[in-house]
Parts: C-alpha cells; structure tokens; sequence
C-alpha cells in the first residue's frame, strides 16, 4: 500500500495504537524496571513511533509544538482540526 | 515542562446532542473522583514522593490530562448544538446563565471544582493508599457513567477510560509494594 495515501483515520488510528503501547510499557517498566525484555519492547516501538509520526506529520501538519516538530512555510501550528473538532 | 500533541488518547466519537448525558459526565471533569482531580493530585504529589515512584506518578499524572481532554472532547461535541431552551430542558440553565456554550471544572451536581478534593499528606504510604483509592472511585463512576447512557460510542469511550483505571490502580499497589519493601529493609521512616 502506498503510505502517502492512507487516509487520517488509518493513520492516527496506528499512532494511537502505538503510542498506547508505549503508554502501557512505560507504566510497567516504572514498577518493574528490571525487566530487559520490556526495555526492549519499548525503544522497539519507540522507534517505530518516529516513522509513524513523521508520516502523519507530512500530511497533517506538526503534531507537537514548541520544537517536537518542524513546520512548513507559513507557520502551520494554528491549523484545525484540533482535536476536539475531529 | 510539559508538550502537548495533537491528538486524542483515544477516539471519542458524538454524532448527537445528548445534554442529559453531558450533565453527567461532568462529574469525571470537575468532581471530586474526576481527571482534574487525579492529574492535580498525582503531579502534586511528585515533589515529596520517594524517589522510585516519581516517574509513575509523573506520567500517570500527564496521562490523566489526556483523560480530562477526552472527557472535555465529549462534552464540548454533546453540547454545542444545543439552544438556550434545550439547556433550561435538560436542567443545564444555571451553567448556561453563567457559562453559555463554555466548558467549566465543575461536578454532575453543578459543584465547582476544589483542591479540597485532593490530598498531599507527605507520607507515601498515605499518598499512595489514596492514589489507588481515587482510582477505584474513578473506575466505579465510569461504570455508573456507562449504565446511564445506551450510546454505544459514547460507551466504548468510557471503557476505555474504566480500563485506564484498573491500570492505574494496579500500579499503584506496585508501587505500595516498593515503598513498603524499602521500609522494612531501611528501616528509616
Ligand atoms: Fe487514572
């Protein structure tokens, strides 16, 4: 399947379900920090999580402000849909 | 220092204007059990936790801002439709006389929030008793939340949520547990 034309859903789709399980391996390795096999799992999906965004970003525009994003020409912070307008 | 991301934790999905259920959910944005409440309690907690706990309570404490833009996300999209009269109807007059279309930290009952809902005691063992406390609360009032309601999109949101909790609350204990181990082989406290 070609990536540039996954449509928003499908991609914010998989970035939410990465993120949850960073989410949930992050909790986890807080109480349970010697578990080398999560450590693993966890930049594993780190990993997976910047070409995800990168994608996302490219078609919807900086997901993070302050600099955890570049923006294109002009300044695309300002642009909808915010979340809550989705 | 905190960065925000332009995303929902999770999807919340409103095709109507339900004020009733609106009303209701209030109680999870400014109540006492509520995502404001846990959020405030757990980053407020940080500054005197021992050490082992601060990353969970930093970032079950981001977490739950993610939770109260959900909860803020429902409310906004089940409200805005909705006239002058329809509000009165659905017993949402005195927020509207005061607040119109807008959002406010206040509980199902029409109650403003308080920081006497939270508490900071300075004892881990206390504040961690409390934390996993709030979160069965919170996990109980979402299941009360999900039985008012037969919008099953509505729903799938707050199972989510009720899902959150049960996490939260299991982390809690495990780091009860941490805490208590360090106790008794320090025997400082
Ligand atoms: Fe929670």
């Amino acid at each position: 399947m070609n990536e540039m034309h996954e449509s928003s859903d499908h991609l914010l789709h998989d970035l939410m379900a990465v993120d949850f399980v960073l989410l949930e391996l992050n909790l986890y390795l807080d109480t349970h920090p010697n578990d080398a096999q999560a450590v693993r799992q966890f930049n594993e999906f780190a990993e997976r999580r910047k070409h995800l965004v990168a994608q996302y970003e490219k078609q919807f525009g900086p997901l993070m402000n302050f600099g955890h994003s570049l923006s294109p020409q002009p300044w695309a912070w300002n642009n909808g849909p915010w979340p809550w307008q989705m | 220092m905190w960065v925000y991301e332009k995303k929902l934790q999770y999807p919340v999905r409103v095709g109507k204007c339900d004020l009733r259920m609106a009303k209701f959910l209030s109680e999870q944005y400014g109540g006492a059990d509520g995502e404001l409440a846990a959020a405030l309690r757990y980053l407020n907690q940080r500054y005197t936790i021992p050490e082992k706990v601060i990353g969970l309570l930093t970032d079950i404490g981001t977490e739950e801002f993610a939770h109260l833009e959900m909860i803020a996300t429902m409310i906004y999209k089940l409200t805005k439709d909705a006239t002058p009269q329809q509000m009165i109807e659905a017993g949402m007059g005195p927020h509207f006389a005061a607040h119109d279309h807008a959002l406010f930290y206040e509980n199902a009952a029409g109650v403003p929030f308080t920081a006497a809902y939270i508490q900071a005691k300075g004892d881990p063992v206390a504040d961690l008793m409390e934390d996993i406390a709030a979160e069965e609360k919170a996990r109980a009032t979402y299941q009360w939340l999900i039985d008012m309601t037969d919008d099953v999109d509505i729903q799938d949101s707050l199972k989510f949520l009720r899902e959150r909790e049960i996490v939260h609350a299991l982390r809690f204990r495990e780091a009860l547990e941490m805490i208590k181990d360090d106790r008794e082989t320090q025997k400082i406290f």
